[in-house]
């Protein structure tokens, strides 16, 4: 895993995505096999892995009976940051996030949202090479959800860490993370950039919406060579191409055929759509 | 390690009590001790200080003060999903553990020993005659180990029980009905020995030949040896992978 991206580790629930992370922390030991994390070996060195990598796990973690300040400055005391540094990085964390005038309220009067933006600032006090995020939006409503996301991205391009996000959203994957993998029931079944993923599962797609797409249009799109697939969704004609190739003769022969086309856009299988055709090849 | 021991207690000073229903249980576990350091100075006067009353004060009140607090060092931690992250920390599992103990040893030794100071302050207040009352220095010492020990114990078996238990309150009454095992043992067989002559004249015959501070010490002795044996089952016991597959 290269560092300074924000690697995406995508599955299903119950895959182990949770379980990976555990392993990488040293919470758990691997029945077989090993893991390194930053050159550290998870097995033998598993306190020092912790001592540099920071970590938002399932839950949020954070101490509700506590403030948001003693909530980080317990954290800070833990990665034995100066007081100085610690105080200052408090503030800059907090007021990073817009709660820093709330900073003496206790975190249990706080939403869910709030919580989880507290807890990726106490993933990032100490500044650890690698943070690991466990599902950092799951369960928070849309507008939570989009803050959350906004802070990880700046934080991660402002401070330049390496962040291990576990996922099930696609669409957060694919706006966050510049590489995935994807994992089922334990195993490793896809890794790359989220371009390349598309392209080695879906390849190019043409999408046509319009009406009249009866069967005579379908055959005459099947018979070409350069078409693995068309199906009609509704009013939309998906059209999925062997390669890269000029679909404006495909455009006019479905006008040909009769379709009244409405509008004609270019594009590629959605990662949500790669997953679930890497999900369908495993079974 | 003392840093991150310090760390522990630090959060753990600042927890301590602030959960919701928590203060109200704290309030109603006191009530006991606080009535036993002031009722029993006020009616034994000057019995108080000097025969062996106040070992009552000492063993009751760390029983219930730490039996209040140790429950929740790592159940009330598991409960409110506050200990994957503690543990994913770059903290050691002794400072953890040492940490969550020596507050609630702290607490609960602390609070024992400004109840028997009430007791005293009671005590001279109600009966003075004149002259300030003190704790006979036996007394004293067996007071401050007795309650030292006590309150050791309940902190090494509450965190056996905290660490395995699904929330703090079942770990509490766990705690509470074990701790009340040996004491009921202990009174059945002494019911069953006065109720025979020869048991009768024999334990007569045992304690007569010990005096008050030889008897004490070998309880301070078994005291110390549960004490360290239930320290090295919660070290053993406390397993990072247990505790997260928990």
């Amino acid at each position: 895993m290269p560092s300074g991206i924000i690697f995406g580790f995508l599955g299903p629930n119950g895959a182990g995505k949770t379980t990976t992370i555990n392993l990488l922390l040293g919470l758990l030991e691997p029945t077989s096999g090993r893991a390194e994390v930053l050159g550290l070996d998870t097995r033998t060195q598993p306190d020092e892995v912790r001592t540099r990598t920071g970590a938002l796990l399932e839950h949020s973690g954070v101490y509700e009976q506590l403030s948001a300040e003693d909530n980080l400055e317990f954290y800070g005391r833990i990665w034995r940051m100066p007081a100085t540094e610690r105080q200052a990085r408090i503030k800059e964390l907090l007021s990073h996030m817009g709660v820093w005038e709330r900073r003496k309220e206790r975190v249990g009067t706080w939403s869910k949202g709030m919580k989880q933006k507290l807890a990726l600032a106490r993933a990032m006090l100490h500044r650890p090479p690698l943070v690991f995020l466990d599902e950092p939006t799951a369960g928070l409503d849309v507008m939570a959800a989009a803050a959350v996301r906004d802070d990880l991205e700046a934080l991660a391009g402002r401070e330049g860490v390496t962040v291990f996000l576990t996922t099930h959203n696609m669409a957060e994957a694919e706006r966050l993370c510049s590489q995935v993998a994807v994992i089922r029931e334990g195993k490793l079944v896809a890794i790359g950039d989220p371009d390349d993923l598309r392209a080695r599962s879906g390849g190019p797609r043409l999408e046509i919406v319009g009406r009249g797409f009866d069967e005579n249009a379908l055959g005459l799109l099947r018979a070409r060579p350069e078409i693995t697939a068309a199906e009609v969704h509704g009013d939309h004609l998906v059209i999925d191409l062997r390669q890269e190739t000029d679909t404006a003769p495909l455009v006019s022969l479905m006008v040909s055929a009769g379709v009244q086309v409405e509008e004609v856009r270019r594009g590629k299988a959605s990662l949500e759509e790669v997953f679930l055709t890497l999900m369908e090849e495993e079974r | 390690m003392k840093n991150d021991i310090l760390t522990v207690m630090w959060k753990e000073r600042k927890g301590l009590f602030r959960i919701r229903g928590r203060r109200a249980q704290a309030l109603l576990g006191m009530f006991s001790p606080v009535l036993l350091a002031i009722f029993f100075p006020l009616q034994e006067g000057v019995e108080w200080v000097q025969s062996p009353l106040s070992l009552l004060l000492a063993f009751v009140a760390p029983l219930i003060l730490v039996g209040m607090s140790i429950p929740d060092s790592f159940a009330g931690e598991r409960e409110r999903h506050t200990l994957p992250t503690l543990l994913a920390s770059r903290l050691s599992d002794r400072a953890i553990l040492f940490g969550k103990m020596i507050t609630s040893v702290a607490f609960g030794w602390g609070v024992t020993l400004v109840l028997l100071a009430i007791g005293l302050v009671t005590v001279n207040i109600a009966h003075w005659d004149g002259h300030i009352l003190f704790y006979k220095p036996s007394i004293l010492l067996a007071d401050l180990a007795f309650s030292f020990l006590v309150a050791m114990l309940t902190a090494g078996a509450g965190v056996l029980f905290s660490l395995r238990a699904a929330t703090a309150q079942e770990a509490q009454q766990t705690l509470m009905a074990v701790l009340l095992i040996p004491p009921m043992i202990l009174q059945f067989g002494l019911f069953a020995i006065m109720g025979s002559d020869s048991g009768k004249a024999r334990l007569q015959e045992v304690l007569g030949a010990l005096s008050f501070e030889q008897i004490i010490l070998v309880i301070v002795a078994v005291l110390l040896v549960l004490d360290v044996v239930l320290l090295m089952a919660a070290m053993s016991r406390f397993k990072r992978a247990r505790l997260i597959l928990d």
